[in-house]
């Protein structure tokens, strides 16, 4: 599977079965060792989140799915392909999208030009209209310069943007940072949307209480590794547990 | 006869023109350069190499192949382009990790080879190509003389160079070109096969330059040097501009010709140094240039 990987570009339906199972994964920046191991998996249709303190290392994991970090070793297995051995920009071609913590609008390009840039990699994207009816204010903007939006209005061009592409799996990194509560309300209106359609969505977080109501699984992440598993339903019971892990 | 400054109208305009025909030269080279600065940040000293490449084709498709000038004009740039691109693929990528200073060690060198190879065997003297018959003679405009050629160059130069910003700046493949100028690594998450991008970007400048090239055969002596001698200037033009603005690296090419037209007809003596003042000045006043994004 791994040699042919690399030639593979189109997406696999399988039904039931896992979007995302990332193994025994390590990824290094140059000499630095960041991931120890990483092991998790997320089900079609799953919203997961990746918690943990800053530098636990959940955005070095989405990075690492989508091959943006120096070296790694392990597996990452996407809809039944392994990814580890693909070229960075074959990787969203398998129907992932991936939104960075630094949101990553063009200054260069103007809103709508942001939201019409990234390929699409599958049928059955969001249609313009849809996006703006979802995202009014980006409709009203959409000649601004990308950069002079708001960072909510931002944060909305940037997961606009990815929804057009029709990837069904969404990395998503911290995007109810700084953001004001209104907007992350919003946010979270659209991830339950989002889920209904049948996304398949990881949630890296530092908002747990935005994170809590949408998951159906949480991850605990630190120094590089997952070191426990907490469905929705065991929340409830295991609230103050997972409130010292994440030190709040 | 109307005198402007005590200068004669005919003289005047006739200087005017040339420092325009410079100027669109200068236009197409600050261009390439600034394509293939945004996407590769390096600042590609085998530019003017480039650009006698793309003369010399021309010269010796004629001479050898009996390739007219139209053939040239369309050939040549698609010839030299494939070279760039083939040297980018085979050489510069295998420093694009590295800083951005050995790129210009690199291409400076490449230069060097180019040049050197095509002294060897022709010698720095230079021919002359014969201007294609359909651009042969000229018109007299009343207040001056106008060489049907030059108007060609200068009308060829504007287009090509509008063309490029028009693409550049109005279509999806100039947004990805801008996208990935700002942030590769993104692109890449998006799908956008960057490495290849980067390729054709740079096959592109070359072939701006070789274009330039072709254009120029008729004008100068088409000799292995004449791109170095141009490249100092262009970088000068490049420096006044700033590398921020495709539109930018246009309009301060024909500016600065003019502005060495206009010296040529005042005090002669500073023309071949006015750009290099003005190039001072503005590294002390806007050191990011005229168009450039201050860092």
């Amino acid at each position: 599977m791994s040699q042919a990987a690399e030639t593979l570009t189109e997406y696999h339906d399988l039904d039931g079965a896992e979007m995302l199972r990332v193994s025994d994964l390590h990824a290094f920046y140059g000499e630095s060792h960041i991931l120890h191991g990483v092991d998790f998996d997320v089900k079609r249709g799953e919203l997961v989140t990746l918690l943990g303190r800053n530098g636990a290392g959940r955005s070095t994991t989405l990075k690492s799915i989508m091959n943006m970090v120096g070296h790694r070793t392990g597996s990452i297995v996407i809809n039944g392909n392994e990814t580890l051995g693909m070229k960075p920009h074959r990787i969203p071609r398998l129907g992932i999208g991936y939104c960075p913590e630094e949101r990553g609008i063009f200054a260069s390009l103007d809103v709508e030009e942001n939201l019409l840039l990234p390929p699409t990699v599958r049928s059955g994207g969001m249609g313009i209209d849809e996006i703006y009816a979802m995202f009014p204010n980006l409709y009203e903007r959409r000649h601004s310069q990308g950069t002079r939006l708001s960072g909510g209005e931002q944060q909305m061009l940037a997961m606009a943007r990815i929804l057009r592409t029709g990837a069904r799996l969404l990395l998503l990194d911290e995007i109810t940072e700084g953001l004001a509560p209104v907007i992350v309300q919003t946010l979270g209106e659209v991830l339950v949307k989002l889920k209904e359609r049948g996304m398949t969505i990881v949630l890296v977080e530092q908002n747990f209480r935005f994170a809590a109501p949408l998951a159906d699984r949480h991850f605990v992440m630190e120094h590089g590794r997952i070191i426990e598993e907490i469905s929705a339903a065991e929340l409830p019971s295991r609230r103050e547990h997972l409130n010292s892990l994440l030190g709040v | 006869m109307t005198m402007i400054f005590g200068v004669p109208l005919m003289v005047f305009m006739g200087q005017l023109m040339l420092g325009l025909i410079n100027g669109a030269f200068y236009a197409l080279l600050s261009l390439g350069l600034a394509v293939i600065f945004g996407l590769l940040k390096i600042v590609n000293f085998a530019h003017g190499a480039m650009y006698m490449l793309g003369a010399f084709a021309t010269l010796l498709g004629f001479q050898y192949l009996g390739l007219n000038y139209w053939v040239a004009l369309l050939l040549v740039p698609l010839v030299v382009g494939g070279l760039g691109m083939v040297i980018e693929r085979l050489i510069l990528r295998r420093i694009a990790h590295l800083d951005h200073l050995y790129g210009l060690l690199l291409t400076f060198g490449l230069a060097l080879i180019f040049e050197g190879t095509l002294i060897n065997f022709f010698g720095v003297s230079g021919s002359s190509y014969p201007t294609p018959a359909a651009l042969q003679g000229g018109m007299n405009l009343g207040f001056m003389f106008l060489p049907t050629y030059r108007a060609w160059v200068l009308v060829a130069a504007l287009v090509v160079c509008l063309g490029t910003w028009f693409v550049i700046e109005r279509t999806r493949l100039g947004a990805y070109l801008r996208a990935g100028t700002e942030n590769p690594a993104l692109m890449q998450a998006f799908g956008v096969n960057v490495p290849q991008l980067i390729t054709l970007t740079y096959g592109f400048g070359v072939a701006l330059a070789a274009f330039a090239g072709v254009l120029a055969a008729p004008l100068y002596p088409v000799s292995p040097t004449m791109g170095s001698s141009l490249l100092i200037v262009v970088f000068a033009v490049v420096v006044i501009g700033g590398m921020g603005s495709i539109l930018g690296a246009v309009i301060t090419g024909l500016a600065m010709g003019l502005i060495e037209g206009l010296t040529k007809v005042y005090y002669p003596e500073a023309a071949n140094t006015v750009i290099f003042l003005v190039m001072i000045l503005v590294l002390l006043l806007r050191p990011a240039g005229l168009f450039g994004k201050e860092a």
